[in-house]
């Protein structure tokens, strides 16, 4: 069995399923308008600073991801696939082909929300666009890792909605505060050496989920 | 042909603190047939689903050997076959794409083309490849997993409730499966039916200790 063919083969199954099911995407993209058009109303033209308008950008992505990003092991419970996946594949392949995915889908997702931010919010100009693009990355990719390993634990819960953000938000605290203040030094027009101590805790927080993540894994995956 | 051996010893199964079955034991090498037969809720889905890696003992332990080297249940499960009103297939995939699946999964795309079209006419879905599996009948869906359960042509093929949702052209040809598999494999069945458990060589009885 070759690993890489074998974990592709789980992420092209996914984006085949998520395409003709739309399990996620469209309670993703439901959200993400949903809650830009709230946060459009409360301020209208009221004028906030730039810590305040990537505080509520990293909340959108937040609660957007919380509300999403759960269905790639929620839906293969719901759907009696999960013991077909623990059958044919080992559970390293399954955990880094859903890790790959929810890294593409919250890309995605962080994508439609700065393209809607900067449509719709005057204020929201990002004037240090290394330190942008590579925040929205790396917090992408430290929100997907999280989310999928708490996906994986909440699948075989009861309570599967509740306690998915419940679970998800102290473990993404530290990356919330990381990305907030990374994006508002960005809007801030910085300089990209100022940024340097962000994108290291945001890799070593990327580093330290997937390798706690794939060392549980297993004792998660198997009943 | 891979020769092939399933050990159990005193396997025991709690659920809730409740005990679901207690101390079995058997012993197979291939060929060899085994039918697991016990009254509902006795275990039978358990044990079956135990002996294919899916669930953890509570007691007791299970080895696995081929060719006289013992493995790991990881790397045996790449001999299983497992056939299970519990083990659900992709309704929003047609039965070809549930197969190619399969293949990509264990990388043999290249052999199994000849193989996927082999097993979907032989549980007589050919014509209805292109199908997406969620417009499938019972019976229909359970031909598939038969289809799936054989693809990579397992030394251990485990089926709880072989027959169940099949028509009497589908018990035949499981009946056909079931004889191929018994000449040189390992058959193992968890049933209630005593004639399909008739259809094995050793029999164990769970929930009666």
């Amino acid at each position: 069995m070759n690993i890489i063919t074998s974990t592709l083969a789980i992420v092209s199954k996914d984006v085949r399923s998520e395409l003709r099911t739309r399990y996620a995407m469209n309670a993703l993209l439901m959200f993400v308008v949903t809650s830009v058009a709230t946060i459009l109303f409360a301020l209208r033209e009221d004028e906030v600073s730039t810590e305040v308008l990537s505080g509520m950008f990293w909340v959108v992505v937040f609660f957007t991801a919380m509300s999403g990003l759960s269905r790639i092991f929620v839906s293969e419970e719901e759907r009696g696939t999960t013991m077909t996946l623990q059958l044919i594949a080992s559970p390293s392949i399954v955990y880094f082909g859903k890790l790959i995915f929810n890294c593409g889908l919250t890309l995605v997702l962080s994508s439609a929300v700065t393209i809607l931010y900067i449509a719709v919010f005057p204020a929201f100009v990002i004037k240090s666009m290394g330190i942008f693009i590579l925040t929205i990355f790396l917090g992408s990719l430290g929100f997907a890792a999280a989310a999928t390993i708490i996906a994986a634990i909440i699948a075989k819960a009861n309570t599967k909605g509740t306690l998915y953000p419940v679970l998800s938000f102290p473990i993404l605290i530290p990356l919330l505060m990381t990305v907030m203040k990374s994006t508002a030094r960005a809007l801030d027009g910085e300089m990209f050496i100022a940024a340097m101590s962000e994108f290291q805790i945001l890799v070593s927080y990327l580093m330290i989920m997937i390798a706690g993540s794939y060392l549980l894994f297993d004792y998660v995956w198997k009943e | 042909m891979n020769s092939i051996s399933i050990t159990a010893n005193g396997l025991s199964k709690d659920y809730n603190h409740s005990s679901i079955f207690k101390d079995i034991s058997f012993s197979l090498s291939s060929p060899a047939s085994l039918s697991i037969t016990g009254k509902n809720g006795a275990g039978k889905s358990t044990l079956s689903k135990i002996i294919a890696g899916l669930l953890s003992l509570t007691r007791g332990s299970i080895t696995y050997s081929v060719n006289g080297k013992q493995i790991g249940i990881e790397e045996f499960k790449h001999h299983i076959g497992f056939v299970s009103p519990y083990l659900n297939l992709y309704d929003e995939f047609t039965a070809l794409e549930n197969l190619q699946f399969l293949s990509h999964i264990r990388s043999t795309t290249q052999q199994n083309s000849k193989r996927i079209k082999e097993m979907l006419t032989l549980v007589g879905l050919w014509n209805r490849k292109d199908d997406i599996v969620g417009t499938f009948s019972s019976g229909m869906k359970q031909r598939l997993k038969y289809a799936f359960a054989l693809l990579h042509n397992p030394a251990v093929l485990i089926l709880d409730e072989p027959t169940s949702n099949l028509d009497i052209e589908g018990i035949d040809v499981i009946w056909q499966i079931i004889l191929e598999q018994k000449k040189s494999n390992i058959l193992i069945i968890a049933t209630n039916n005593n004639e399909e458990a008739h259809w094995c060589a050793q029999q164990i009885q769970v929930g009666t200790t």
